[in-house]
């Protein structure tokens, strides 16, 4: 189950974020994505969870192509945005057994899954309730309740306190160890051993060795 | 299923907690409707006419009222980039969200529209065939509005876009149901008009989610 990602391109609003984006990574390994803002950590992250299209390249994933087999690539995907994914109006429990159906996770994981980020005692409380860094632990509580393989993650530890922090990269550390793999946009040290870091804005690989330049690609955004 | 479900249950759970479930859209129903003999004078002779007809506008405009807010909220809060990577379907996804929004708002107005239809002082022998009507022509109401919501689930303030995008794709359903109250208040077999409704909502069940789906995958980007 090992990432590789191949010559990736991205054009947004006709600038380059990245071109010739090209890493490969091993089961259990993880991937950190540094770099200033708009470095496209997030942008290279939403390709990869099939939510954005890229203009060039492709990903696979235990031989499974981005591109050209989208439905079966997003089903090994967890994907944690910087949106928590939660609903003023429901509780906890209600939210995470909520995601537990749309998942088809068991339902005795969603027990676990708010130990998880310590949230045991808010389990009946509405969301609306919750400080920022709370909705933060529920969003991410997710991790431990779905089980894929990989992982992609926006800045999780944004808002949330030491503790919880520690808590987030003792999840992605045994991500990495069961043999998945972890792509994380962070600046804190998930403390993963094997963890190769990359700068996106970094690869601007003028490739147009193919002939196709990159206002083609721009104008070939169709819904897929 | 189990996914689907799950969500339409979410959508109704959070109408009901937010929004006051149908509460809200059937008191809209129900101003509109009255504001009518105010508007063209308690002449019953010209209400019992125009009521069928002014039953669909108030009927259309209701359920607009929450249309902007099917996609809207959940792409603002980051659960629709879930939605898309969950097993479900996004064009299932759309499909729960419309069951959810026509139990909300289609489903309470039968119940309002006999009483609205005495306001109006529509012939009694009418009032079935209305309610048939509305029964089977609500539905497309919300698919159809499903379409408009997920071109503009991207946008800060999409709600009058909505309305301008949808309203003209409601017109068959808005000609046909005004048709069968006449036909029925006027003594003459309404169920051609029924059927038509009925085609209607069944040619919408399958091709709304299809492109609201596309639509939304487009708004994600």
């Amino acid at each position: 189950m090992s990432l590789s990602i191949d010559n990736l391109r991205c054009v947004r609003a006709g600038r380059t974020v990245f071109s010739g984006l090209s890493v490969d990574v091993q089961p259990g390994e993880a991937l950190i994505l540094a770099g200033p803002n708009g470095a496209g950590k997030s942008t290279l992250l939403r390709i990869l969870a099939g939510l954005l299209r890229p203009d060039a390249g492709d990903a696979q994933f235990s031989g499974v192509s981005l591109t050209s087999e989208r439905v079966e690539f997003q089903e090994r995907v967890l994907y944690t945005g910087h949106l928590d994914a939660v609903k003023p109006a429901l509780t906890v429990h209600e939210m995470l057994t909520f995601w537990a159906d749309v998942y088809d996770a068991h339902h005795d994981a969603v027990g676990p899954a708010i130990e998880a980020l310590a949230l045991a005692r808010l389990a009946d409380h509405p969301v609306r309730t919750l400080s920022a860094g709370q909705r933060r632990r529920l969003g991410l509580s997710r991790l431990a309740l779905i089980d894929r393989p990989l992982w992609l993650l926006d800045e999780p530890t944004v808002s949330l306190d030491a503790d919880s922090a520690a808590r987030v990269a003792a999840l992605a550390r045994s991500r990495c160890e069961s043999g998945g793999v972890v792509v994380a946009a962070t600046h804190i040290d998930l403390a993963i051993p094997a963890a190769k870091t990359i700068d996106p804005g970094s690869f601007k690989l003028e490739a147009t060795e193919d002939g196709v330049t990159a206002d083609d690609l721009v104008l070939s955004g169709d819904a897929w | 299923m189990r996914a689907f479900w799950a969500l339409a249950r979410r959508d109704l759970t959070l109408a009901f907690r937010t929004g006051g479930g149908g509460a809200l859209g059937v008191a809209f129903f129900v101003i509109t409707a009255v504001l009518v003999p105010f508007g063209v004078g308690p002449k019953p002779d010209l209400l019992s006419v125009i009521a069928p007809g002014m039953l669909w506008i108030a009927a259309l405009l209701a359920c607009m009222l929450t249309l902007d807010r099917l996609f809207q909220a959940d792409v603002e809060d980051g659960s629709m980039d879930l939605l898309a990577l969950s097993p479900l379907a996004l064009e299932l996804a759309v499909l729960a969200k419309c069951l959810a929004h026509w139990l909300t708002t289609g489903l309470p107005l039968l119940i309002a529209a006999p009483v609205m239809a005495i306001t109006l002082s529509m012939p009694g022998e009418a009032y079935g065939p209305m309610v048939l009507a509305l029964a089977l022509g609500t539905p497309a109401l919300s698919l159809i509005g499903a379409i408009g919501a997920g071109l503009t689930a991207g946008m800060r303030r999409g709600g009058v876009l909505t309305a301008v995008l949808v309203l003209p794709l409601y017109v068959p359903t808005l000609i046909l149901g005004a048709l069968a109250g006449n036909a029925a208040a006027s003594g003459l077999d309404p169920s051609p008009y029924l059927m038509l409704l009925g085609a209607i909502t069944l040619a919408c069940l399958p091709l709304c989610p299809l492109v609201a789906a596309a639509a939304l995958r487009l708004a994600l980007r």
